[in-house]
């Protein structure tokens, strides 16, 4: 097991340490950040002081060197934008997107499960076909559009809900509600179509001759089987909210890991862009060993 | 010969046994006439209504929709220049589809060949394919997207490129499984007692059969690639004006939201169809491709079957 | 009338298919009683596990449908008893096993939870539960049971876990067990231990057992009575020593003059002269397991040589190797006098038209997107030089006439054939190289024994006509009885006795031969009631 988890973290980090450098490289040649950061009638001289205090006028592969020198030393630079050290930034917007990550994933995990399982009980059934149906329709709704659409309605028209901002636990409903959409259709998909191969398989049926209820066939049975395949699938699925939910977090102003990446970016605000990239290739990496845990946990002849 | 066996009937082969197992799941069957619409649209839109589309009508600025008294193209109403939105729909639709389907083309292409090579040859090749899937995984593709976008130009091409290569693992992965699998099939091994080249066995004799499953991915991907396409466009990062997608048509219509509705309304609509109908689509083959599953379409379309004997 | 412990009456069941509506049974009836044992006998696709998914409420609905018919238990008919009274019902007083233990447990819990849940889904506290299987698991067998309750099935060995199932069956102490093909997939060796626990635990508990099965030697071995199917139909019934004796019914005569081993066997041939091939130390091992250790063979031109074994003995492994399929680790085999191993791969091309395989299930080994035409004819398109093209029509259907299809079958595909005509198929493929030598790997172990018959005298006839060699692999003596000129006997990759096929018959030398020989079960019942007493006389 441990060195199952040292290779693993071998391989990310290798990974990692080659997407910093692609990201390094790629941002710095978006352009010179000066002219975003100093208003326009600034003097030649103030210009030319802001590039050398921030080191913009060394070669690229200088300014690489001393970033990887700082990060030995375990600073992650400072944000351009915000004057505070880049990684404080990070781990703030990241700890709002990981709970969105856990509420919205706890709450898809166990919907799309208890309803998806009932779904394949009864192939073809009026639930099964309904469920089928609107998950087929979460699936293939683009969230932006969802969100706008809920704005309209829910915000706008009738007022219940504020359209945008953090504060109170109402600003939470519509962000989860519209993020819970396609994963919710998507898993509910693997759920059914993993329960229905695990119900006509054979143990199933040693069950059935058992005399073993219906109840605890689906749950008992079934879905300890079935949930291997569907595990992978939360995994992504939670892996690509962690990765910057950047659509929903722009829309609904929600000060998250996405949003802030994607400002970063358009702002060429470079050590917190890195720094986010680090952060989430971990949690992300972390997250991974979570999943192979759980695998390892559901089937007995999975070792490591 | 007395061999008592039940005989399952010969494969559907013929355009009109498709078309009857089309019809016996009426969901697939409205899904894939959608995506007729679609496609005709994409191939003919620009040509039939691409000046009426581009039309700026200052007056119509934001009409309503269901109205018709200015002519059947403002049926869902006008955006804010006055442009019909049903026009504008049709033609947004070449854009569209020809990136998804750039990019699912490309993807597939590439990555199942990769798949192939790193399923089927034992060499250290492999391990590298893999770990290069691996790393292509591992990265945010969104965030890739969006360096990639703002520091190239965001053209038709970037944007097929970069969704492309953030699709290869699917394919790369999905083939590779296939391919392990079939490898060892008797049907292999048989063909190389025979003497077959490696060319022939994967290509004669792997692919056919993996086949199946990467155009039921493929047709999943398409609405995948579509949804990723749109969001970048609402990003602002994806096409640019004056070219139209219904991802940026949504965009601009954001800030009409609380006058205009229907400004990102019908485009959205226009996507939710779609990749529904591919959804759909992609459910209904794997059903027909499956020879295990194939009776419930099959029975329906006869009269001996029990028209309630399951559905999909 | 006298209630039966179990009755099935006039049982009809069809089933919805691609094909249309499949009649399953038709008017089927036979009956059970306490501490007797029946053994329904069919071949493939003849129903007969059909009425026992119907008496366990098995049978999904749709597709399949009851069209008419009773099921009494104990007098009460259980087609008119709900969901929640049959489940009662299943387990406690009729339990069930089935064939391929390892895909009916299920895989992540563990076995001593498996079977205690039998026992808590009817009733029992979990305590009481987990005594009872820990005493089920040492009554059949099972080595340290206190550790065993905690392993999970794929931890087993085959036979094992086909024990693990009868314990878990018995947890209730059932009137009525069911067992569906329960040794099919197990070694000969094994099968007749997993047989013996069977009858002994019936002596004890007086339960009335019905066993489904396809081998007369399994009905002869532990049948008290006998129900012959064929086509969804009942066409005999009776005790099953007198129906074997005088059957009645044609289909009933042709089933039992189709078992095997019963034959003449061939005289010993001259073995002077070049051999055709000639294997020397070949050895195999994968990771830890020594698959071959070191194994010497010969074939003569014209010889059809047997390698019988059990699981693991080696016997595939051998065959791949010889083929080149699986490179072996060690020795040399030597075709006509040259090495193949050291042959260059231009020339080995060129050898493979000699050396051809029929594999054991065809419905693996022809590709499914194929047609037969274009099987058959994929060896001129790999070997060009064998025939123009001109004429592949034409050989493609004298092909097919002499494996017994008829030549407008080109055209259609492997699924559209059964599986006895698929092997003909795969035969004629390997004809189309016009080979010397054929390795047939268990060619005939997946097919019905009235099929298994014809295939064997198609494999005879091929050989008379062309003086082909045959390297035939095999789990079972008897069928190689009446086949083969010379028997090699494998054990844990190395071969233990070799020699004419008559001499290995009448006196086999090492012990383990006579193991294989007497777990082998004779068709007829007196010939088992006879060896059974023999062993008991041994073991008393």
């Amino acid at each position: 097991m441990t060195s199952f988890i040292g290779k693993r973290a071998l391989a990310s980090g290798i990974s990692l340490i080659g997407l910093v450098i692609l990201v390094f490289f790629l941002s710095r040649l978006t352009g010179d950040p000066t002219n975003l950061y100093l208003p326009l009638d600034a003097s030649i001289e103030a210009r030319e002081q802001f590039r050398d205090m921030n080191g913009f006028n060394d070669p690229l592969i200088v300014q690489f060197g001393r970033y990887v020198a700082d990060l030995v030393r375990g600073d992650f630079g400072q944000s351009l934008q915000q004057a505070r050290p880049a990684m404080e930034v990070v781990l703030q917007a990241f700890a709002w997107t990981l709970w969105l990550a856990v509420i919205t994933m706890t709450c898809v995990t166990v919907a799309a499960i208890v309803i998806g399982s009932l779904a394949a009980f009864r192939v073809g059934g009026i639930f099964d076909r309904l469920a089928t149906f609107f998950s087929l329709v979460g699936a293939s709704a683009p969230d932006f559009w969802l969100a706008i659409v809920a704005i309209v309605i829910f915000a706008v028209n009738l007022q219940w809900l504020p359209t945008s901002g953090t504060g109170t636990p109402w600003h939470w409903v519509l962000p989860v509600a519209v993020l819970f959409i396609r994963p919710f259709g998507l898993i509910l998909q693997v759920v059914r179509g993993s329960m229905i191969s695990v119900l006509s398989s054979a143990y199933v049926k040693t069950a059935r001759a058992k005399g073993v209820r219906t109840r605890p066939i689906i749950f008992v049975h079934g879905l300890r089987n079935a949930m291997l395949p569907v595990i992978t699938v939360i995994g992504d699925q939670a892996a690509a909210i962690l990765n910057g939910a950047v659509v929903i977090e722009t829309i609904f102003g929600f000060p998250g890991i996405g949003k802030l990446m994607i400002d970063s970016i358009l702002l060429r605000d470079f050590s917190v862009v890195l720094a986010s990239i680090m952060v989430s290739a971990l949690a992300i990496f972390i997250m991974n060993m979570l999943i192979d845990i759980a695998y390892a946990m559901l089937d007995p002849r999975i070792r490591y | 010969m007395t061999d008592t066996k039940i005989r399952a009937t010969p494969k559907p082969r013929s355009p009109l046994a498709w078309a009857a197992m089309l019809w016996a799941d009426k969901l697939a069957f409205f899904a894939a006439l959608f995506l007729l619409l679609a496609l005709l649209s994409a191939l003919l839109g620009p040509w039939l209504l691409g000046d009426l589309a581009t039309k700026q009508n200052l007056r119509g600025r934001n009409a309503p929709p269901f109205d018709v008294t200015r002519g059947w193209a403002y049926v869902l109403g006008a955006d804010a220049l006055g442009r019909p939105l049903l026009a504008r729909i049709v033609v947004a639709a070449q854009n569209t589809l020809m990136v998804a389907a750039g990019a699912v083309l490309g993807s597939a292409i590439i990555g199942s060949a990769l798949g192939l090579v790193a399923g089927y040859s034992r060499r250290r090749a492999a391990q590298w394919i893999m770990r290069l899937g691996d790393v292509i995984m591992s990265f945010p593709s969104l965030l890739l997207a969006v360096i990639v976008l703002y520091m190239l130009e965001p053209s038709v091409a970037n944007i097929v490129l970069v969704l492309a290569i953030t699709r290869i693992p699917v394919y790369l992965r999905t083939t590779r499984a296939e391919v392990l699998e079939i490898r060892e099939r008797m049907f292999v091994q048989a063909a190389r007692v025979m003497g077959a080249s490696d060319r022939r066995i994967v290509f004669r004799h792997i692919l056919p059969v993996a086949l199946p499953t990467l155009v039921t991915i493929a047709t999943l991907d398409f609405a995948f690639v579509m949804l990723a396409e749109s969001s970048l466009s609402f990003l602002g990062i994806g096409i640019q004006p004056p070219e139209i997608t219904w991802g940026l048509m949504v965009a601009q219509g954001r800030q009409y939201l609380t006058t205009a509705w229907w400004l990102s309304f019908w485009p959205g609509l226009a996507i939710i169809l779609t990749t529904l109908s591919l959804n759909l689509l992609s459910n209904w083959l794997r059903i027909v491709l499956d020879p295990a599953q194939r009776w419930r379409l099959e029975m329906k379309g006869r009269k001996n079957g029990r028209p309630s004997a399951g559905s999909l | 009338m006298a209630d039966h412990l179990l009755e099935v009456c006039n049982l009809s069941v069809e089933f919805h298919t691609a094909a249309g509506t499949v009649r399953a049974v038709q008017n089927v009836s036979w009956h059970l009683d306490r501490g007797e044992t029946l053994a329904i006998l069919g071949e493939s696709g003849s129903g007969k596990s059909v009425s026992a998914s119907a008496v366990m409420n098995l049978i999904d609905m749709p597709p399949g449908r009851i069209t008419g018919g009773r099921i009494l238990l104990n007098g009460r008919d259980m087609l008119a008893m709900t969901a929640e009274q049959r489940r009662r019902i299943n387990g406690c007083t009729i339990a069930m096993i089935f064939q391929d233990p390892l895909a009916h447990l299920n895989p992540v819990y563990s076995v001593g939870w498996q079977i205690a849940e039998m026992v808590t889904t009817h009733g029992g506290t979990r305590d009481t539960a987990q005594a009872r299987a820990r005493d089920l698991l040492a009554r059949v067998g099972i080595p340290d049971p206190e550790a065993a309750m905690r392993k999970y099935p794929h931890q087993f060995s085959g036979g094992q876990r086909q024990r693990l199932m009868i314990a878990m069956a018995l947890a209730c102490k059932p009137d009525i067990l069911i067992a569906d093909e329960p040794t099919t997939a197990l070694d000969v060796t094994v099968q007749a231990q997993v047989l013996d626990l069977l009858q002994e635990l019936q002596a004890e508990t007086g339960m009335g057992l019905l066993l489904i099965t396809h081998d007369l030697g399994v009905v002869a071995e532990i049948a008290d009575r006998v129900v012959v199917m064929n086509g969804g139909q009942i066409v005999e019934t009776g005790d099953a020593a007198e129906v074997y004796r005088d059957p009645k019914h044609p289909y009933t005569r042709k089933l039992i003059d189709a078992a095997p081993g019963k034959g003449a066997m061939p005289d010993e041939r001259d073995r002077t002269g070049q051999p055709l091939l000639r294997a020397e130390g070949l050895t195999k091992t994968y990771g830890a397991f020594r698959a071959l250790k070191g194994v010497d063979l010969t074939i003569m031109p014209g010889e059809t040589v047997a390698v019988v074994g059990e699981s693991g003995s080696g016997k595939s492994t051998l065959a791949r190797a010889i083929l080149r399929l699986d490179d072996p680790d060690g020795g040399r085999i030597l075709y006509r006098g040259e090495d193949l191993m050291a042959m260059a791969p231009r020339r080995l091309f060129g050898l493979r038209r000699d050396l051809q395989m029929v594999f054991q299930d065809p419905t693996q080994s022809l590709n499914p997107r194929m047609t037969v035409f274009q099987l058959i004819s994929e060896a001129w398109v790999i070997h060009s030089d064998i025939l123009p093209r001109a004429r592949w029509r034409d050989r493609v259907a004298e092909l097919l006439v002499k494996v017994g299809l008829s030549p407008d079958m080109a055209a259609r595909y492997p699924h559209q054939f059964s599986g006895g005509q698929r092997q003909r198929i795969a035969i004629a493929r390997a004809l189309a190289m016009e080979p010397k030598l054929i390795v047939c790997d268990e060619a005939v172990s997946a097919l019905d024994v009235s099929i298994q018959a014809q295939v064997i005298a198609l494999l005879d006839g091929l050989r008379r006509e062309f003086g082909l060699s045959y390297l035939f692999i095999a789990h079972d003596l008897p069928v190689v009885r009446d086949f083969a000129d010379r028997v090699i006997v494998m054990k844990a990759g190395e071969i233990v006795e070799e020699g004419p096929v008559r001499r290995m018959f009448e006196s086999p030398r090492h012990p383990y031969t006579r193991a294989l020989l007497s777990a082998s079960l004779d068709p007829d019942p007196a010939v088992q009631a006879a060896r059974r007493a023999a062993r008991h006389l041994e073991t008393a």
